[in-house]
């Protein structure tokens, strides 16, 4: 960035101050002192930091590497004016108990200012099994809303216009069952396909390697994915198809460059099997969204998310050969880091939220999450979510950050990180292409072991105390718990699997059987799957039945235990 | 002569898939000396009772961080006292509210470790509790 002339003199003036420098310690070590106040200076990933950064630590091109926001490569932003147009989503993840308890969380925080909505959905739901199924005990609407039919998903969205708001579904192997239920709540509130708006996670690869609610084998999951692409792209084209998560590898121990490595390649994943299925690149690669996490060091996080778009352009350009410019743009929502947050004075928590809030605006995310201050003891109770809300409208409103676009760009320390964290996560992407992709990369427990051996790493650096956990590893206090943490009704699942056994009562028998024996053949062939299941869905199939009927066909995964 | 080894099931029961605890306890458990099977995700406890009698474990380490602790782990208990087999050690970890813990230690589990507890503190625990 800088002409060759002026590169040396600052050279010679970088190579005087570290002289200098050194020259203080040792006039500090023959008084017996150190000069700093530990050996090794690090990010929260762990990656070494230098004590200066300078425009020799620059090393890229400005015009093909950082650009202008809104082109390519999108370094600093996928719009041109970023938050002078409009603020990110605020969009806080919420859904536990029945779905009346939900739909009226979700008018609350409507009220309070939020600008869309996101479901949490119980782990029957996301694991494809009625509240009534054995596997169910002890699980029904605790870490999200029960959903086992349309009949609730009416429930769950009652008096909430959908095509007034974008709503996010954090559903992975079901998630077409749960898209055809949205479809269809919208028929019956008179909104068409073309107007709803909002995502799907819809991202099985990442089930597999870091979170957990997985059903069925990679090669039809691929299928039911790339089958949501093409249909969307025909039916319900402001939708975004899938969320590429980094998230849940984040939060199963992973190290930045590791989060933006696993994800993009589990992004080439999708864009091949897309490609693989017959469609072409830039009729779906414009509703890939994508799903980071925010940690605390600040500077880390915002070279993170600006070294994921530029990758992401270059990828989509270069090796998909994508034509439309929106293909190439990486689109993220972003949460807050969970593992993070602390039990041990969970008043803490807020500073931390509101640093890894700024780190998410900073880095120019799409959407938020803010998690709540009790999420390390419970769900979070009602006024902590809008201490939460509110620091996203506090950085929005008050902090200043918003009034320029990717105001840290130019940093010599962020442009640094930047394309450091970029060089690692390339040198992943290519041994993973080596390994045959992220598919097979899974399957052989690689990614897996990468992330487990970075998350043990950090403990160990916790518990010697290299790593300081404020309140909970230093500055410990006495204390007991909070009172009035978020306590799920008990009998929810009771109540829940009485309502089921009421739907089925009044359905129509005969069209729920002809449309699960309609859904086998059409899962055992290759045509598109989704309108049989949006035909399933409207004559009140369960869940349980949808997923049941594909377990049948496709199997179940059986994952590689990696320790 | 040798001692036999410590040998510890990390079990994870119910649909939970976070398991990064999981697996950083039985690393941390490996590490200390003891043999560790883990379970991998969403074992019934009827599986985790067959496979803690089956592999003739000393110690059932429960991970559960999805809210079904009041339901899963007594239930864990209650199915190896059946099969004779409560001699075992039994301990969880998770996010488990502090009110809820009396509950289950009344139920069986010797002792409930929270978020933030040093791996140390199950091991020395373990250590001082086992039968073996």
């Amino acid at each position: 960035m800088y002409d060759k002339e002026k590169l040396e003199q600052i050279k010679q003036d970088n190579s005087d101050y570290e002289a200098d420098w050194e020259k203080s310690v040792e006039k500090l070590a023959a008084k017996g002192k150190k000069g700093e106040r530990k050996d090794k200076f690090v990010t929260g990933s762990g990656a070494s930091v230098n004590q200066l950064y300078t425009p020799l630590d620059i090393d890229v091109d400005y015009r093909s590497e950082i650009g202008f926001p809104g082109q390519y490569p999108y370094t600093r932003g996928v719009q041109p004016n970023m938050y002078r147009g409009r603020f990110w989503t605020m969009r806080q993840y919420a859904g536990f108990s029945s779905a009346e308890e939900s739909n009226a969380r979700y008018k609350y925080l409507l009220e309070q200012g939020q600008t869309g909505l996101s479901v949490a959905f119980d782990l029957p739901t996301q694991i494809g099994y009625d509240s009534d199924h054995p596997m169910s005990e002890g699980e029904v609407g605790k870490v999200g809303v029960a959903i086992d039919s349309l009949a609730d998903m009416e429930i769950l969205f009652n008096g909430i216009p959908l095509d007034k708001v974008s709503t996010s579904m954090t559903i992975n192997a079901p998630a077409s069952v749960l898209l055809a239920y949205y479809i269809a709540v919208g028929e019956k509130q008179g909104v068409t396909p073309d107007k709803l708006n909002g995502t799907i996670q819809n991202d099985i690869l990442k089930e597999y390697s870091a979170r957990g609610t997985y059903i069925f084998p990679p090669t039809p999951s691929m299928r039911l994915i790339t089958d949501i692409f093409d249909f969307c792209a025909r039916n319900v084209p402001n939708w975004n198809t899938i969320s590429i998560s980094g998230y849940h590898i984040r939060e199963a121990g992973s190290t930045a460059s590791q989060e933006v490595a696993f994800t993009l390649a589990d992004g080439i994943a999708y864009v091949n099997a897309a490609i693989n299925a017959g469609l072409d690149v830039d009729t779906f690669a414009g509703r890939l969204s994508f799903f980071f996490n925010a940690h605390n060091d600040l500077l880390e996080e915002v070279a993170k998310f600006r070294a994921a778009r530029r990758i992401w352009a270059k990828l989509m350009k270069e090796r998909f050969s994508a034509k439309n410019e929106r293909s190439m743009m990486l689109r993220f929502h972003t949460q807050t880091g969970g593992s993070t947050l602390t039990a041990q004075q969970p008043d803490n928590n807020i500073v931390r939220v509101a640093i890894q809030t700024l780190a998410a605006v900073l880095g120019g995310t799409q959407s938020l999450h803010t998690n709540s201050k009790d999420e390390a003891l419970a769900l979070p109770a009602e006024d902590s979510v809008r201490i939460a809300l509110r620091t996203q409208q506090i950085v929005a409103y008050e902090s200043g950050v918003t009034e320029t676009v990717d105001p840290l760009a130019g940093s010599y320390y962020v442009e640094a990180l930047t394309k450091r964290i970029e060089d690692e996560a390339w040198t992943y992407i290519n041994k993973i292409d080596e390994l045959g992709g992220a598919v097979k990369a899974i399957e052989q427990g690689y990614i897996q072991k990468e992330i487990q051996d970075a998350a043990y790493e950090y403990q160990k650096e916790v518990e010697s105390g290299k790593r300081v956990v404020v309140g909970m590893n230093k500055f410990q206090i006495k204390e007991t718990q909070p009172k009035g943490l978020l306590r799920v009704d008990p009998s929810v699942g009771i109540l829940q699997a009485k309502k089921l056994t009421e739907m089925k009562s009044k359905r129509d028998g005969n069209a729920v059987q002809a449309a699960l024996d309609e859904l086998k053949s059409a899962a055992k062939g290759n045509d598109n799957m989704m309108p049989i299941m949006l035909k399933a869905a409207q004559v009140y199939c369960t869940e349980g039945e949808i997923c049941g009927v594909l377990r049948e066909i496709f199997g179940e995964y059986t994952p590689i235990q990696v320790l | 002569m040798t001692e036999r080894k410590i040998r510890v099931l990390v079990a994870k029961p119910g649909l939970d898939g976070h398991d990064r605890g999981a697996k950083v306890i039985a690393r941390a458990f490996r590490d200390a000396g003891f043999e560790v099977i883990y379970t991998g995700l969403r074992q019934t406890p009827e599986q985790i009772v067959a496979v803690s009698i089956q592999e003739d474990v000393d110690v059932v380490a429960i991970s559960l961080l999805s809210g079904a602790h009041g339901t899963l782990m007594p239930k864990v208990v209650n199915l190896l006292r059946e099969k004779g087999a409560d001699d075992k050690l039994i301990i969880g970890g998770g996010v488990i509210p502090d009110d809820d813990i009396p509950a289950l230690k009344e139920a069986g589990i010797a002792e409930i470790f929270t978020p933030g507890t040093p791996t140390s503190v199950p091991i020395e625990f373990i250590k001082a509790n086992v039968r073996q």
